[in-house]
């Protein structure tokens, strides 16, 4: 069935206080982690990591580089989970999927004119359709921010709704590029029109643009997700992209979505990190539990 | 058409225990009377125990200070008044404070633990709410030192001479500095007194203040019960009296002062309206709904004890706060990550409990949070009532605990008037998106602090104090300077 936009999404808007926001994050940030919570967390971080290469200069070799490097995240450590998926542009899902065969490492494609989704809905639909024939198990499709900051948000609705079906099977995780975007009230609003438009995840950036993922923006979009599982029972997956490299912030990360949405949200079915050198950082600090010991960055592979 | 999903198993991901160390922290096993710079042991022979509320342990003996001791303490205030300390130029005045302050802030984290083992308040608050709040007000007023009359225009600033000060358990150092900070700028001396329950970290700054050098007989710390606050209040060579804590005590306090020369302020009891519009930001306004009454378990003079939300958008801000109270952390003051420490003393908590069982057979509709408490020590679950009005004894009396009463309203004329009409004053939180609306507010709020859009936020630039019942005078920015000033 197809989805119509609502204006009410707009008109009922979810009023976002910054400073308040601020505030909230500050005191995710003051909870401590350590010892068991600490390993266990990791482990997590790692399991939701979606181990990302998007670059004019990707070729074969790196995606397939990456792809080993999904599965084997530092093996002189036994009992460490794989990443969750490894995120691509179209070009390259096929060599992906050739490189993982049936690992459970997913594929994600990025879609829809990646990142500046500046392109006609055709070109939009065929890039979509073609990552899935490729492949792709997830879809990771931008929105179109300037109809957004026009106010047509029918159109940006409709948009997402059409690449959903397009999706077929695939998950599709919707990129609003909230440092585009600019405040919070709109980082809610686009979060809204995206949930109701049938986004399986909703996502914070490309990684192109700056700010990415502030814990803020997180926050604002996992309320998004907390009001709409209370009203209709479905939940839906967050996936903060773009600036998370620090195993750290990643935890604090886990601690807002424990906080906010539950231990369920607490898979990588729900949640994910959109990240390229965020693994290196957790392994090391992983390293340290074992050994108590901080190792050099250059014990761990780079790919 | 999305399908509800199934539920995937959740993944069990709780918080290790995290508690911050103890081991740095020095404490004596008996604590003397601080006078003249010296410490001595009390005339009344008499030692009290001061327990941690969340184990009921005892962390030390406490002298007990009779009417022979403050005596011996006013005496020594007047002694260092006239020889020293109003001979002083506030500049040098201002050196001494700007020392304890920097001398504080070196020794923040055993000021931290010792204040949350003494008093039962979380460490993630002693440690970033208490102490270097504490430590800002000795800053903020020693730069005041060399500059009075620039706080009092027109005016010749004299000091009073000699101020007793008595601070309630609810922010031990907090108050302490309130209270000694703006006394010794202005160029007086002090007698102060500390909460039989919570002594330690005004003793603890006893010792920095030896440390420090300051003059002997400048500050000086009694401890004990009431009965050293009435010989305070009571003592004729006092000329002022500060006082913080119960409306009930200020009352007593206020009858004892009439007729004589006395200068005094109070800082009294509340129940302090919190209002949430219907164009609020929900989620921040439930955040500081939560930070309005469970901050410090609720033992705060200008807690937001009186939750009004507009009745438009009542069913859904009473859910959020439920289910946000389901993820505070009651327990153990001393681990990093509580959100509700121990209620300070076994006397407050029977109180608290009172008042909980008075809500319940009033008919008002109880909820408390699903957190376990520890089976020893003094904890109470976060805990709202909601089906209540003016009427109700738990909406009408401070409870000074982490209890929470909440009505309706319809429009602004009602909320305006039921938010005045308490005997109290002290403060009040406005939650709109119109900035219009909020100064409309402010000037109608009988209220002496009025929050926009946040609540319990605190600074020494900013003047705090009540209006009627909840006390009169003002501390904290250039207000709190004049209360010690001719």
């Amino acid at each position: 069935m197809k989805k119509t936009y609502n204006p009410s999404l707009v008109l009922s808007n979810t009023r976002v206080d910054k400073v308040g926001v601020e505030e909230r994050v500050a005191r995710f940030q003051t909870r401590s982690i350590k010892n068991e919570a600490k390993r266990q967390g990791l482990h997590m971080v790692l399991n939701m990591i979606d181990l990302t290469t998007l670059e004019g200069k990707d070729t074969p070799g790196k995606v397939q580089q990456m792809c080993y490097k999904a599965q084997h995240l530092h093996d002189s450590l036994p009992g460490l989970p794989t990443v969750a998926a490894v995120c691509v542009y179209p070009s390259m899902v096929a060599v992906a999927r050739k490189a993982l065969g049936n690992s459970t490492v997913k594929i994600a494609s990025v879609s829809t004119a990646f990142p500046s989704g500046q392109s006609t809905h055709e070109i939009k639909l065929a890039d979509t359709k073609f990552a899935v024939d490729q492949g792709a198990d997830e879809i990771d499709m931008v929105i179109s921010r300037g109809k957004f900051l026009e106010g047509e948000y029918s159109f940006v609705f409709d948009e997402i709704a059409a690449i959903k079906e397009a999706c077929g099977k695939a998950r599709l995780k919707v990129i609003l590029e909230t440092g585009e975007l600019c405040t919070l009230d709109h980082v809610r609003m686009a979060s809204d029109i995206a949930i109701h438009a049938g986004a399986d995840f909703i996502k914070t950036s490309t990684g192109k643009i700056q700010p990415a993922a502030t814990m803020q923006v997180t926050y604002t979009m996992l309320m998004a997700i907390k009001d709409y599982y209370d009203q209709t029972g479905i939940m839906i997956g967050m996936k903060p992209a773009g600036g998370i490299s620090t195993a750290k912030l990643a935890l604090h990360n886990l601690v807002m979505v424990k906080e906010v949405l539950g231990n369920q949200w607490l898979t990588n079915e729900w949640f994910r990190f959109g990240a390229s050198s965020l693994a290196n950082d957790v392994l090391m600090q992983l390293m340290k539990t074992e050994s108590g010991l901080y190792q050099s960055p250059d014990y761990f592979s780079i790919d | 058409m999305a399908k509800k999903n199934t539920p995937t198993p959740s993944t069990e991901w709780n918080y290790a225990a995290s508690p911050e160390s103890t081991s740095h922290i020095r404490l004596e096993k008996k604590y003397q009377l601080f006078i003249n710079n010296e410490w001595v042991t009390p005339s009344s022979k008499k030692y009290f125990p001061t327990i941690n509320p969340a184990t009921e342990d005892v962390l030390a003996e406490i002298a007990w200070a009779n009417d022979a001791d403050v005596d011996k303490a006013v005496k020594a205030a007047r002694k260092a008044y006239t020889d020293v300390w109003s001979k002083m130029s506030g500049a040098e005045r201002g050196k001494y404070i700007y020392r304890i302050a920097r001398m504080m802030q070196e020794r923040a984290r055993e000021f931290a633990v010792i204040e949350s083992l003494d008093s039962g308040k979380p460490i993630r608050e002693s440690r970033d709410v208490d102490v270097p709040l504490a430590c800002n007000h000795f800053f903020y007023y020693a730069g005041w030192a060399d500059k009075l009359e620039y706080a009092v225009p027109h005016k010749k600033p004299e000091a009073l001479g000699v101020a007793g000060q008595i601070i309630p358990w609810n922010f031990p150092l907090l108050m302490a500095a309130w209270k000694i900070a703006p006394a010794l700028a202005a160029g007086n001396t002090v007698v102060l007194k500390p909460a039989e329950t919570t002594s330690l970290t005004a003793l603890k700054l006893a010792e920095i203040i030896k440390d420090s050098g300051l003059p002997a007989g400048v500050v000086n710390i009694v401890t004990g019960y009431g009965d050293t606050g009435a010989a305070i209040v009571n003592h004729p060579d006092i000329d002022k009296i500060a006082f913080t804590g119960s409306t009930n005590v200020g009352k007593i306090i206020q009858r004892a002062v009439a007729g004589t020369h006395k200068k005094t302020t109070l800082e009294l009891g509340g129940k302090s309206a919190n209002i949430i519009f219907d164009d609020a930001p929900i989620d921040q306004a439930v955040e500081g709904i939560i930070n309005g009454i469970f901050f410090n378990q609720g033992h705060v003079c200008c807690a937001g004890s009186r939750l009004f939300v507009q009745e438009n958008i009542a069913d859904l801000v009473i859910r959020k706060l439920k289910t946000r109270m389901e993820s505070l952390y009651v327990g153990d003051p001393l681990d990093k990550n509580t959100d509700i420490g121990a209620i300070n003393s076994k006397e407050q908590l029977d109180t608290i409990n009172k008042y909980i069982k008075i809500g319940k057979a009033e008919g008002a509709e109880i909820y408390q949070s699903d957190c376990s408490i520890p089976s020893k020590g003094f904890f109470c679950k976060p805990t709202l009532f909601t089906g209540v009005s003016q009427s109700h004894v738990i909406t009408q009396e401070e409870i000074f605990g982490p209890v929470l009463t909440i009505q309706t309203f319809r429009t602004i004329d009602e909320v305006i008037q039921k938010a005045n009409n308490t005997p109290y004053g002290l403060a009040a939180g406005v939650w709109t998106d119109k900035g219009s609306r909020i100064f409309n507010l402010t000037t109608k709020l009988r209220a002496g602090v009025v929050w926009a859009n946040t609540y319990n936020k605190f600074d020494p630039v900013s003047p705090f104090g009540g209006y009627k019942e909840s006390g009169f005078g003002r501390e904290g920015g250039v207000h709190g300077l004049s209360a010690y000033l001719k």
